[in-house]
């Protein structure tokens, strides 16, 4: 087990085109850090450099301080699950996970080879597999079978290339809790690729999210819902994605095209003097007003608006707002869409309300914002205006603090 | 079948009828070698497909009569070149192939086109102007003399099949084997070499055939029984008088080196088996 430390870490292909640009972050020992990002954003391949497969064109990479730019794969120590397994065809599932012990020449007796074999396989409950050929499993166990592979070497760290993104849904989020578990089980440095933001948030200690090549912020999930750096992070983070409604500041109101909303002083002043701001809106952030309280609706906003439709979840229910959008962001709300291989960003609020609510398509509702929680974007520069960095970092030092109780509690479980 | 499909009764009749057909031509020049292999030399004459006589005579002159001085040493000739043709040709184009599959470097379309380019030529158009080369620096009538030319038949095609073989080989096996602590070399032996075995026996019977198979070169740039093949020996058949033509010599011995080739073939039929790289990756 080993800290990994990248230091403006730059990977250029041969036409100049840089694939990863000027990334640095610490990733502890024992840490769980996700690489997250839409596709072509450069994950995969800082996760490849990690490991070795690609060359590293400037920067230092150091794993447990040392610095292995130049070393080959093999001399990382590190562990790596592939998207597609890549499991060997001819090996039963027992010599798959045996194979990187059997490359040591003399390193490891037989004994010692099947005792390994046989604990990684009862973890992952592969034990009445193990004399099965991979192509007759079926895709959750060639995933386990490819951890099974990663986990008996004891490697400094485990490296997660999309190892979900081939299994169907309901799978996903089996082997999800599944790994994570693990990770937990073995306190093993590990880094996680996705382009999926459920994974990114259930998953991370801390989240990495990129765009571009680019390291656009490197926070625990919570502060990465809560205090975003800038509009790619906000939109990225959270599902469904964050409402960004066009406005300006005028004393303490943000008037929007929904109608005007009453900021809090702080909001008010960070997004005033500005030709325009976009604000952002958690769907969650909103409420059918007539299902709250006086007290409640007193803290936040209230607008009025025709709905489009709705949508009933059972445990949620989702209503629609369409709105009119100002010719001033619509460049902007446009390369946002792009950059998050989104569709077109439609200007059509999501409202996230009580599934008890009776509100129908083709009503007009009374909604209310809690407006404590909006953020105001520059459009220009996609910039937070209203993040608090102290309230962010408190979040994160709060996940680090949850994860040392983790880590005890994995060492105490396995004393 | 692979769908399942279940085919209709007069489908399945069509195609048995078709089947024959095939088989039939394709066989029956076989059996008439076969059935003349044991004729008497009286009975070459005559208009039947059978032998009136069955008669080991003609094998009997291969092996100790009169043919034997001239077959025996044609046959070792034979194996042993074709052998170590084949085998120096399965080797380089296995490395030339998976470095073609694998690497990016300059003049990989130049070496693929080349080796196409290479195998145009008509046999017949080299062999004049290497027998005067070989006769000149000593390789006449000696196995490299013969050896060297099969593989400029042999290596163009192994190298194409094999490198479209390798492509199918996922990449990841071997960057998985090189993160679990292989060496390249040992991520080559023991996460591709085992998944191209099929591949590298299918090219070693094609090789095998063609230099097998080959006479231009064997009859232009051998003279004695150093070096001279049996499909040139064959044409040094002689029968008993100057009035007599060893057709009954010939296809006995004709038979004699088909049944390597279809051991060669039934032995490696079990090895290609299609779809040994199933289950490696999510497809």
């Amino acid at each position: 087990m080993a800290s990994i430390t990248l230091q403006n870490i730059v990977k250029e292909y041969g036409d100049g085109f840089p694939a990863v640009n000027d990334v640095s972050l610490d990733i502890d020992d024992g840490e769980f850090v996700i690489l997250v990002g839409p596709s072509g954003c450069g994950k995969s391949t800082l996760l490849r450099m990690i490991v070795g497969l690609e060359d590293i064109t400037s920067g230092d990479l150091l794993i447990g301080g040392q610095r292995v730019n130049d070393l080959a794969p093999r001399d990382r120590n590190l562990a790596m699950v592939f998207q597609n397994y890549a499991l060997y065809p001819h090996l039963t599932v027992y010599e798959n996970i045996a194979f990187p012990m059997r490359l040591v020449k003399g390193a490891f007796g037989e004994d010692e080879i099947d005792r390994r074999v046989r604990r990684a396989s009862t973890m992952l409950e592969l034990d009445e597999h193990l004399d099965r050929k991979p192509g007759n499993l079926s895709g959750g166990q060639r995933q386990r079978v490819a951890m099974g592979r990663a986990i008996v070497r004891e490697a400094q760290a485990f490296l997660f290339d999309e190892p979900l993104s081939n299994l169907d849904a309901k799978l996903r989020g089996q082997m999800r809790a599944e790994i994570s578990r693990l990770q937990r089980q073995l306190n093993t440095t590990s880094v996680y690729v996705t382009h999926d933001q459920t994974e990114a948030m259930t998953l991370g200690d801390r989240v990495a999210v990129l765009k571009k090549g680019v390291l656009q912020q490197v926070a625990s999930p919570r502060e990465l819902y809560e205090q975003p750096a800038n509009l790619f992070v906000a939109g990225f983070i959270g599902a469904p994605s964050m409402n960004f409604v066009p406005g300006t500041v005028e004393g303490s109101v943000l008037k929007t095209p929904l109608g005007d909303v009453a900021l809090p002083a702080e909001a008010a002043s960070a997004g005033a003097g500005r030709d325009i701001v976009l604000a952002g809106i958690r769907p969650s952030f909103f409420e059918d007003a007539s299902t709250l309280s006086e007290v409640q609706l007193s803290k936040g906003s209230t607008f009025t608006a025709e709905l489009t439709h709705t949508e009933w979840l059972g445990n949620e229910q989702y209503v629609y707002v369409s709105y009119e959008n100002d010719p001033r962001v619509a460049e902007t709300m446009r390369t946002l869409a792009e950059e998050m291989d989104a569709d077109e960003l439609r200007t059509q609020l999501v409202i996230a309300v009580d599934a008890a609510s009776r509100l129908r398509g083709g009503d007009t509702a009374r909604l209310w914002i809690d407006t404590r929680r909006i953020h105001l974007f520059d459009p220009a520069t996609g910039e937070n205006l209203t993040r608090d960095a102290e309230a962010g970092a408190e979040l994160t030092r709060m996940a680090r603090e949850d994860r040392r109780r983790d880590a005890e509690r994995a060492a105490a479980g396995r004393t | 079948m692979a769908t399942g499909k279940r085919l209709s009764g007069r489908q399945r009749l069509g195609w048995t009828v078709l089947t024959l057909l095939v088989l039939g031509y394709a066989l029956f020049p076989v059996a008439s070698i076969l059935a003349t292999s044991f004729k008497t030399q009286a009975a070459l004459g005559q208009r039947a497909f059978l032998p009136t006589n069955w008669t080991w005579d003609n094998y009997a002159m291969l092996f100790t009569g009169d043919a034997r001085d001239l077959f025996l040493p044609a046959l070792r000739n034979s194996i042993g070149i074709t052998l170590i043709a084949t085998f120096i040709a399965v080797v380089l184009a296995t490395l030339c192939a998976y470095a073609i599959a694998r690497l990016d470097f300059p003049g990989k379309k130049v070496i693929l086109g080349s080796a196409l380019a290479v195998s145009i030529f008509p046999v017949i158009s080299v062999v004049t102007p290497l027998f005067n080369v070989w006769r000149g620096i000593g390789l006449y009538d000696t196995w490299p003399g013969l050896i060297i030319p099969y593989l400029s038949l042999t290596l163009p095609i192994s190298i194409w099949t094999l490198s479209a073989f390798f492509r199918q080989i996922p990449w990841e096996l071997e960057q998985a084997a090189l993160v679990d602590g292989a060496t390249q070399w040992q991520a080559f032996r023991r996460a591709i070499v085992p998944l191209a075995a099929p591949g590298v026996f299918t090219t070693a019977i094609l090789a095998f055939f063609i230099a097998w198979n080959d006479f231009v070169y064997g009859i232009s740039l051998t003279s004695t029984e150093a070096a001279r093949p049996v499909p040139a020996a064959l044409a040094f058949f002689t029968g008993a008088s100057q009035f007599q033509e060893p057709t009954g010599a010939i296809s006995a011995a004709a038979i004699v080196v088909t049944i390597p080739v279809v051991v060669l073939v039934l032995l490696f039929q079990r090895r290609i088996v299609s779809g040994l790289t199933q289950g490696a990756v999510k497809g």
